[in-house]
Order: C-alpha cells, then structure tokens, then sequence
C-alpha cells in the first residue's frame, strides 16, 4: 500500500550508523579502529571521512585494545568496532582494561542471531554476550536504529567518565541478514 | 656467531637522559630492563596483554604525534603481536621507534627457543611492512646511532637489538595498573586534564 508502512519498516529506515556517529563524535572520540564487518560498513564509512578522525583497520580485534590504551594515556578517546566472532580475540588482551581501568568502547555486530545462514558464526555468536561478560565488559544491546545515539553515548559516558569497559551489541535483526545466493 | 650485547647495557644507555620520550615496556623482562634503568612516570611498563605492546604505543602515538614515542620489547612479545607491524606500517607514525631486544628466547618461562632462533627475521618482517627504517643492531659500536635513531629518526623505525639471553636480576615496576596509568597520564597531561 502507498504511502505506509509497518513499524518495523520504519524503524529499518532510520539511519542508525549515522545515529552512531553522532554519537561517537558527541563524545570526542578520535581514533577509531576495526576489523570491518559488512554491518558496520557504512560507520566506517563515515569516520573514513571525517579528517578529525584517526581510523585504522586491524589485523585482529584485540589490536584494537591495546590502542585504546595508548589513545588514553596519551589523552585521546578511542572506540573499537568489530563483529561478533572478534571477541574471542580480544579476551587475554580485556585485562587491560580490568587492571588499569583504561576506558574500553567496544561497538560489536552481532552475528549467529536470528537469520544467520552460516552455522560457523553461531557459536562465538551464541558466547558472545557472556564472554564479554566474563572478561568484565559491561554489555549494552542495541535492537532498534531509534535506540542507536542514546544506547552508545550512555556506553561512551560510561566508558570514559567511568572508567569502564563497555560493549554495545548491535541486533542482526538491524543490520540484516548476509544471503550467501550464489549468481545463476 | 653469539650475541655480545647485554641488554641491561642497551636499554640504560637508550634511556639515560631521555628527555621528554613516552615509554612503553613490554612485558617481562624489558619491562625489568627499563625499570633498571629508572623507574619513571612516562614510562608505561606491562604486566600482561602480551602482544599489545606495539599497539599501545601506535595509540599513544597517534594522540601525541609532536612527543616520541619508543616502545621497548622483547622478541616473544614482538611475536605475539605480528599483526600490529603491519597495523603500524599502514599508518606509518612519524614519531614511532620500536626497539625489540631479542634473546632469541622466552626468558620469563624457561629460555625456550623464540622463532628468531630458528631463523625468523623480525627485522625484515618489519621493513616490509612499511617501517621506513628496520635495523639488526649487533655491536657495542652500534648503540650510539640506534640511540639517535630512536630519539631522532623518522619514523616508524624498528631496531633489533640481538642480546645475550642471559636473566639479570629482577628489578620489578609497580605491578597497580590503575596507579600506572594515572601516574603516566598526570606526568603527560597534567592532574585535570581538560576537555579529554
């Protein structure tokens, strides 16, 4: 039907890496670092494009700790975005953050959720949350774009302000679901 | 042919009158190496997070770009973190040194045998990941200009400092991380730091 659409249509539409963004820039981070995901394109996208933005690919997730760290102590805000499967990397380098209360931002794309079409992604899926948990990251939960600027600026305040370690999972109900249709 | 350098020797004379240098220590005994050589405020030696050391100092680099910045490893340490030389070289930090003391040895664990032992080149490693200088330090002869590499070259620069794997005596940083930090970030920044 023209002219409508359903809630969840809507809530789709909202433009939620840019809603991150914001929120990332609100709270003066300036280096950012990735493994890139498919969901996190277009944020990494956009930090790309900001000149007031260090961004650097990893070559693996935990490099993105150790950074932030160094970012810190040199008096810079860092966040570290990846997907799921990245948090089993990242979990000896955590105490970090655990021993010297380094602030941690951790934006994590969920994969293994509902939709998933790759079996391999579903275990560290499935352990995702609780890893993080295990290796004392605060996890906040991102399951609708309207939730996107408030669910990482609290994350950020949380992080920086508080000394924290704090993860922020992005739903892959949000991000969309990877087809794996090959071409005929 | 054996390594004749001592690595207490090496790192008190990279760090005697060190200036306005940012240190970072990698775990084990370089961190032992730099605190013999004074423990100091801007000096950040690690505990744990083996593998982190380079990156930390990337990070501290990139956030103090008019500061040098010297991270102090060992080969193990080096090691484990591979991936950052060429997290390092894609971004290629002008005020960069890494400095890897190598004893061809895991010396906290038994001396066992590192992959430098076995022929892995570190160095070159490095180079070809874009580190604009990477150099096999050997003599005694040789500190003098690694030194000024170190403090003056352009970077990124990576220094491979072959030493004797012998275990001098422990000579232990504080072990509070939360003290470490605060104490490298007030002698960096100040005690409030504005608008961080």
């Amino acid at each position: 039907m023209p002219g409508k659409i359903s809630s969840a249509r809507r809530a789709a539409a909202i433009d939620w890496p840019a809603a991150i963004y914001r929120a990332l820039k609100r709270n003066r981070i300036r280096q950012v670092s990735y493994v890139p995901d498919a969901g996190h394109k277009g944020l990494i996208e956009l930090c790309h494009a900001d000149r007031g933005m260090a961004v650097l690919p990893l070559t693996t997730e935990e490099e993105g700790i150790g950074l932030a760290a160094g970012a810190w102590l040199g008096g810079q805000r860092a966040a570290l975005l990846m997907q799921s499967s990245g948090v089993g990397n990242c979990v000896n380098t955590l105490t970090l953050a655990a021993n010297c209360r380094f602030p941690l931002l951790m934006l994590i794309t969920m994969r293994g959720e509902q939709g998933e079409a790759n079996p391999w992604q579903v275990p560290m899926g499935r352990a995702t949350p609780e890893t993080l948990r295990l290796g004392g990251v605060k996890v906040f939960r991102i399951a609708q774009g309207a939730d996107a600027f408030s669910r990482v600026s609290a994350a950020a305040r949380l992080a920086f302000d508080g000394g924290a370690a704090v993860a922020v999972t992005i739903s892959q109900r949000l991000i969309g679901i990877k087809s794996f249709q090959e071409k005929r | 042919v054996s390594a004749a350098l001592h690595r207490r020797d090496v790192v008190k004379a990279l760090l005697r009158d060190r200036g306005d240098i940012l240190v970072v220590a990698g775990l084990g005994s370089s961190a032992w190496d730099c605190t013999a050589a004074g423990d100091h405020p801007l000096t950040f030696p690690l505990w744990g997070a083996m593998g982190s050391a380079c990156m930390i100092g990337l990070g501290l680099a990139l956030a103090q770009p008019e500061r040098r910045v010297l991270v102090v490893t060992g080969d193990g340490e080096m090691l484990m973190g591979l991936g950052s030389l060429a997290t390092i070289g894609a971004q290629r930090p002008r005020n960069l040194a890494v400095v890897v003391l190598d004893n061809e040895r895991y010396g906290e664990t038994g001396m066992q045998k590192t992959h430098t032992a076995y022929g892995v080149d570190l160095a070159a490693a490095a180079r070809a990941c874009g580190f604009v200088k990477a150099r096999v330090i050997r003599k005694s002869t040789e500190i003098a200009s690694m030194r000024s590499d170190a403090y003056r070259g352009r970077g990124p620069l990576f220094l491979q400092v072959k030493v004797r794997p012998d275990s001098p005596p422990l000579a232990l940083p504080p072990r509070d991380g939360v003290y470490l930090a605060r104490r490298f970030r007030e002698a960096l920044l100040g005690r409030r730091p504005k608008n961080r």
